[in-house]
C-alpha cells in the first residue's frame, strides 16, 4: 500500500484567547485517490483541520502538538516561502460560498489562470487553452463566453463549477472541499457533488471533504472521520460507519437525519445523555477542559 | 445611459444657477461698495451717481441679475471693475495656472496616499504598523495653509532650495503660446523651463496635496483592510500569489470605489484651498486673483470666479462618477 497523501497525527490546538482546546489528539490519514469525509457539528474542529492543512490557521489558534504531514513533509514546520509554493502547486481548496470566492472585479479567465501562469510559467495563449479545457471538463457550455465574463454574470452553480475547474488547474495531489454544496440549491448540489466525484476519480486526486451533512457523506466519501468537540469520535469506511455505527453519538447523529425512505419517522434530536457521556469521556481522557 | 447623462447635465446646470444666485445676492447684501473703491476723494454726488449708472448698479437687484445672467449665457462675463478688462479673458489667462497646480497636487496626493495605504496593508502584521496610522493622523490634522508656512520656513528660509513665489523665474525669458506653462514646456521639450515651472510648483503642491494624501491613505487603507479578508483574497493566497499581488491585483480594485468618491469631494476642497495657498506663494492663479477681487469689491470678477469654481466642482464630480463606474464591472452595463 502506498503511503498516505495526508497524515495528521495527534494534532492538538488551543484557542490563544481562553486556552480552550480546539483539537484534541486528532489523527487521520487520506490515501491516494481517496475521498475522506470530515464530519461534525459546528465547533467540532473540522474547519480548523482544513485550515491547518492549507496553512491558514488564524493567529488566535495555537497548535500545541502533533504533525500535519503532506507526502511526508510536516506542513507545520516548513518555511513560509516554500510552504506557499507547495500549497499553491499541490493543495487546492474548493470553497464553501461560490458567491464570495471569486473576485468581482476580475474576469474568469484571469482568475482561472493565475496559478498555472505563476507556477507553470504558461503564456497567455497556453493558459487560455488550459482554461478552456478545464471549463469543458466541468461541463460548462460556451466556455469562451464564460472566460470573458465577470463573476456577477454567472449563476451560483456556474461559479462553483468555475471554482472546481480552478482547483484542478494544477493537477493538485490533495483538494480540500469546505462544504462546497452548502450554499447551493438542492438540485444544483447533486450535480456539483457528482462533478467533484467524477473529477476526483478521473484525476486520481485525494479529497478532504468537510461537511456536516451525512447524506453528502454517503454519496461521495470512501472514508469518514467523525469529530465532536475537537476529538475524533469514530473513523472508518463510509459504508461501515453509516451502516453499523459503533459509537452511540454516531448512531444518534444518524437517527437525527431526515430520510426519504421513512418520511413519517420525523426527526429525532440527539439525546442529551449521549452528549453528557461524550463530555464525561473528554474529561476522563485527561484533555484540558 | 444617455438618459442618465442628460439628467446629470440638467443637475449640473441647476447647481450652477444656484451658485450664481447665491453669490449674486450675497455680494449685494454684504457691506462694501465697488464704487466707493473707485472714486477719487473729490468726486461729487453727481459723479458717483453717473458711475453707478454706468456700471448698471442703480437698477433693482433682480434686474441686475437677469442682465448678468443673459450676458453670461452669451459668453460675456462683464468687465472687471478693478482691472478694467474682460472678466472671461483674465480668467482664461489665470485658470490654467490653477488647473496645473490643482491637478499636480491631486496626482501627488493620489500617488503618495495610495502608496502609503498599500504599504500599510502589506506590513499590517508588523508590530510597528500602527505607527503609520498615528503619523497619518498627524498629517490629517494639519491644514494646507499651515503646511504652506512650514514649507516656506523649511525650503525657503532654512534650506533655501526652492523659489518662494511666482510661477516661473522672470529671468528665464521663456515665451509661452498657451497659459498652460507646464504642459506646453513639456510638449515642446523645453525641459529647463518645465523644471523651473515644477520647482515653483513644489511647495504649493505639497501644501495642497499633503492633507489630501493623508485622507486618501486613511480611507483606502480601511477599505483594503476589509477587502483583504474576503474569500477571494484567501483563495488567491492559497494559489501562492505574493502578498503584494494580493493587495494590488485582488484587493485594490475592489477597495478603490469609496476612495474615489471621497477624493472627488476632497478635490473640490483642494481647489478652494488654492485661494489661500496661491496667495501665500504669490502664485498667479484664479485663487490668488479671487482674494484681490474680494478686496477690491470687484463684483463681476468675483461672480465670474465663483462660477468657475462651481463649474470645476461639477466637472470633477462627474469624472469621479464615471471612474467609479469604470472600476466596478457590476455597474458598467447599467
Amino acid at each position: 500500500m502506498s503511503p498516505p497523501v495526508l497524515a495528521l497525527s495527534n494534532l492538538s490546538a488551543i484557542s490563544d484567547r481562553d486556552r480552550a482546546p480546539i483539537l484534541r489528539n486528532v489523527s487521520l490519514e487520506v490515501a491516494r485517490g481517496e475521498t475522506c469525509g470530515l464530519v461534525g457539528e459546528s465547533g467540532a474542529g473540522k474547519s480548523t483541520i482544513a485550515k491547518a492543512i492549507l496553512g491558514i490557521l488564524p493567529r488566535t489558534i495555537r497548535v500545541t502538538g502533533g504533525e500535519v504531514k503532506f507526502e511526508g513533509a510536516d506542513l507545520l514546520k516548513i518555511e513560509i516561502g516554500p510552504l506557499r509554493r507547495l500549497i499553491g502547486e499541490c493543495i487546492a481548496l474548493i470553497p464553501q460560498d461560490p458567491m464570495t470566492a471569486l473576485n468581482p472585479a476580475r474576469r474568469i479567465e484571469a482568475q482561472l489562470t493565475d496559478g498555472p501562469r505563476l507556477w507553470r510559467g504558461l503564456d497567455a495563449t497556453a493558459a487560455r487553452a488550459l482554461a478552456l479545457r478545464l471549463l469543458d471538463e466541468v461541463h460548462i457550455r460556451d466556455p469562451d463566453r464564460v472566460l470573458r465574463s465577470f463573476p456577477h454574470e454567472l449563476s451560483g452553480g456556474m461559479r462553483q463549477r468555475v471554482l472546481i475547474a480552478a482547483a484542478f488547474a494544477l493537477e493538485p495531489r490533495l483538494i480540500v472541499a469546505d462544504e462546497p454544496t452548502t450554499a447551493l440549491d438542492v438540485t444544483v448540489q447533486k450535480q456539483i457533488l457528482r462533478l467533484i466525484r467524477n473529477m476526483q476519480s478521473a484525476h486520481g486526486t485525494s479529497v478532504v471533504f468537510v461537511t456536516h451533512d451525512l447524506g453528502v457523506v454517503a454519496q461521495i466519501c470512501d472514508h469518514v472521520t467523525l469529530l465532536f468537540a475537537g476529538r475524533v469520535i469514530e473513523a472508518g469506511s463510509a459504508s461501515r460507519l453509516l451502516d453499523r455505527p459503533a459509537h452511540p453519538y454516531t448512531r444518534a447523529l444518524l437517527e437525527a437525519c431526515p430520510r426519504y425512505d421513512r418520511p413519517d419517522a420525523g426527526l429525532r434530536p440527539i439525546p442529551e445523555s449521549v452528549i453528557a457521556d461524550l463530555y464525561a469521556e473528554l474529561g476522563q481522557s485527561g484533555a484540558t477542559p | 445611459m444617455t438618459a442618465v447623462a442628460a439628467q446629470r447635465l440638467i443637475m449640473a446646470a441647476v447647481t450652477l444657477l444656484g451658485v450664481a444666485i447665491i453669490v449674486f445676492v450675497l455680494l449685494r447684501v454684504v457691506p462694501g461698495d465697488p464704487i466707493a473703491m473707485m472714486i477719487s476723494p473729490g468726486a461729487t454726488p453727481a459723479d458717483i451717481a453717473a458711475l453707478r449708472a454706468h456700471y448698471g448698479l442703480d437698477t433693482s437687484l433682480p434686474a441686475q441679475f437677469f442682465v448678468w445672467l443673459k450676458d453670461i449665457l452669451h459668453g460675456d462675463f462683464g468687465t472687471s471693475i478693478s482691472l478694467h478688462r474682460n472678466v472671461l479673458g483674465i480668467m482664461a489667462e489665470r485658470l490654467p495656472a490653477t488647473l496645473e497646480l490643482a491637478f499636480a497636487s491631486l496626482v501627488f496626493a493620489a500617488l503618495l496616499g495610495g502608496a502609503v495605504a498599500v504599504f500599510g496593508t502589506l506590513v499590517s502584521d508588523w508590530t510597528a504598523a500602527p505607527l503609520i496610522d498615528t503619523v497619518n493622523g498627524l498629517f490629517l490634522a494639519v491644514p494646507d495653509f499651515i503646511w504652506a508656512f512650514a514649507l516656506v520656513l523649511l525650503f525657503g528660509v532654512f534650506l533655501p532650495v526652492l523659489p518662494l513665489s511666482g510661477r516661473i523665474d522672470p529671468g528665464l525669458d521663456e515665451r509661452f503660446v498657451t497659459p498652460f506653462y507646464l504642459l506646453e514646456s513639456l510638449a515642446t521639450l523645453r525641459f529647463a523651463a518645465a523644471a523651473d515651472v515644477l520647482r515653483h510648483m513644489v511647495m504649493p503642491m505639497l501644501a495642497l496635496g499633503l492633507p489630501l494624501a493623508s485622507i486618501i491613505t486613511r480611507v483606502l487603507k480601511e477599505s483594503l483592510r476589509e477587502a483583504m479578508v474576503q474569500d477571494y483574497v484567501l483563495l488567491a493566497r492559497l494559489k501562492g500569489l505574493s502578498r503584494l499581488r494580493l493587495v494590488l491585483q485582488e484587493a485594490l480594485r475592489n477597495a478603490v470605489a469609496p476612495t474615489l468618491a471621497l477624493t472627488g469631494v476632497q478635490f473640490t476642497f483642494l481647489i478652494g484651498g488654492t485661494v489661500i495657498v496661491e496667495r501665500i506663494f504669490a502664485y498667479p492663479g484664479i485663487g490668488n486673483m479671487a482674494v484681490d477681487a474680494v478686496i477690491n469689491r470687484d463684483l463681476p470678477l468675483i461672480q465670474g470666479l465663483t462660477l468657475v469654481f462651481g463649474a470645476l466642482f461639477v466637472v470633477v464630480n462627474m469624472i469621479v462618477d464615471l471612474l467609479v463606474v469604470a472600476t466596478n464591472p457590476r455597474l458598467r452595463n447599467g
